[in-house]
């Protein structure tokens, strides 16, 4: 009883918000990190990403993931509409331009969240269901998803679009990653270590995924 | 000092209110911003216009009373200062003041500047006490409390329940106020047995309240008279968690 009472105080909406929030932080990090391989090698790149597709534990992960990027994004926009809701009207002046105003990446959290979800979007379009090129692994037909990658990565609008959506993403994240630490309760986002630690993850994640473009473009 | 203020004018709840320009000279640097107002509707009176009624009480930065929106900021351009505490030194000769109230759909406007904020009364009523069998005082040494403990209550406890936190907040969130009064019982022995009673049934009326949901961004903590620290949402945060199992 307790439970559902929770979940629906506004309290527990943010706590959903927040673990789904950290569940997807930690996908974009292992995204990330597997994606360094492009910058290895053709074989490198592919090996790994025929290892993925082939996993029998893929599909149940791409369920799980679904899921939590509909809680997140359904939750959140709920708060957001409930949030709108409680403010105030008037022609006047308000606090949000102000001397004593918070930042704008803890402002615009739905603005780069949605952002972020057009991205996706795209970014599936492009890669997952994008063309299907095949080549040879040790006598093995697997998919040639570095020859995709590499191609996309050499239009100019592409990169530039792809290097925008990962700042938008940075600034998320900078505020989406410390924030959970508050609303799970654990510590404040006030405290340094805290910010820090949001900062860092944000800067390794987009600065992770602005290097892969930028290196086919410029060196590649 | 020759100022150009705009002051919200609203005749009653449903009126749908404007700024009207009220140009002033002859403000001393010395007087507070309330006195400031005072002077300006003696003036008014004089000329016959209705006073711009706005709240207060102590004057003193202690009860909570006062308000208003100035330049955008709640309680004034000055952190940790009420609006009873900000003096006309602080502005320059010549500038224009926006003085609005608070606005949030959980504060509706009574008249020009006040509103009505029994949201928190209520909120409190909720929960916000201790339940005491009265009796002779008790021995002040009876009950042991850690001074890191009692200092963090102080801290909390210094909440005098304006509701700038609502005004700041982009969300109209009131999670300052209530974890500040939360965070406050919940360091003391005093606050143990009802804890987890108090904190949901908090929670509970401040969403029925219509205030929105607190998403981080710090605005409240900046416009605190007390400054009222942000960790304690994240002690808010913990203490319904842990009010989960029961
Ligand atoms: S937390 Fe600060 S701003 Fe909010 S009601 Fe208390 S004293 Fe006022
Ligand atoms: S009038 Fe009492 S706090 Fe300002």
């Amino acid at each position: 009883m307790y439970l559902k009472n929770f979940l629906a105080s506004s309290v527990g909406q943010k706590f959903l918000v927040a673990l789904t929030g950290l569940g997807l932080s930690g996908f974009v990090l292992m995204h990330m990190s597997g994606n360094m391989l492009l910058l290895v090698g053709a074989e490198a790149y592919n090996k790994y990403a025929h290892a993925m597709i082939t996993n029998p534990l893929i599909i149940p992960a791409e369920i799980g993931l679904v899921v939590m990027f509909l809680l997140h994004m359904s939750v959140a926009l709920k708060i957001n509409w409930d949030n709108r809701a409680a403010r105030g009207t008037g022609p006047g002046r308000r606090p949000s331009n102000s001397d004593k105003d918070a930042r704008f990446a803890s402002r615009y959290m739905v603005l780069t969240g949605v952002l972020t979800f057009v991205f996706l979007v795209l970014h599936l379009i492009s890669f997952k269901y994008g063309t299907y090129y095949e080549t040879e692994l040790h006598g093995e037909k697997v998919r040639d998803l570095y020859r995709l990658v590499a191609e996309e990565f050499h239009k100019p609008l592409f990169v530039a679009w792809y290097v925008f959506a990962m700042l938008i993403l940075f600034a998320h994240l900078a505020h989406g990653f410390s924030a959970v630490f508050q609303t799970l309760g654990l510590a404040s986002v006030r405290n340094c270590t805290v910010k820090k630690l949001g900062w860092t993850f944000a800067a390794v994640v987009a600065g992770g995924f602005i290097s892969q473009p930028l290196y086919f473009f410029f060196f590649n | 000092m020759k100022l150009n203020l705009k002051i919200w004018r609203q005749k009653g709840p449903n009126d749908s209110g404007k700024l009207v320009d009220y140009p002033v000279d002859d403000v001393s640097p010395d007087m507070s911003f309330l006195e400031m107002l005072d002077i300006l509707n003696l003036k008014l009176v004089h000329d016959g216009v209705e006073a711009i009624e706005f709240d207060h009480d102590c004057r003193e930065g202690i009860c909570g009373s006062c308000s208003l929106n100035i330049n955008g900021n709640p309680h004034g351009p000055d952190t940790g200062t009420a609006t009873c505490q900000l003096h006309m030194r602080r502005f320059k000769d010549g500038d224009t003041i926006v003085v609005e109230p608070w606005r949030a759909k959980a504060f509706p406007i009574i008249k020009d500047l006040t509103t009505d904020r029994k949201a928190f009364d209520r909120i409190i009523a909720a929960g916000g006490f201790v339940s005491v069998n009265t009796g002779n005082a008790v021995e002040a040494n009876a009950i042991l409390i850690p001074k890191h403990n009692s200092e963090k209550a102080m801290d909390a406890a210094a909440c005098i329940g304006c509701g700038a936190c609502v005004a700041s907040c982009k969300n109209s969130s009131a999670m300052l106020f209530v974890s500040a009064k939360v965070a406050h019982l919940a360091y003391l022995p005093q606050g143990n047995p009802e804890r987890k009673m108090r904190v949901r049934n908090m929670v509970a009326q401040m969403d029925e309240e219509g205030f929105g949901s607190c998403s981080n961004t710090g605005a409240c903590e900046a416009a605190c008279p007390k400054e009222i620290k942000l960790e304690n949402i994240a002690m808010l945060n913990r203490e319904m968690l842990k009010a989960l199992c029961d």
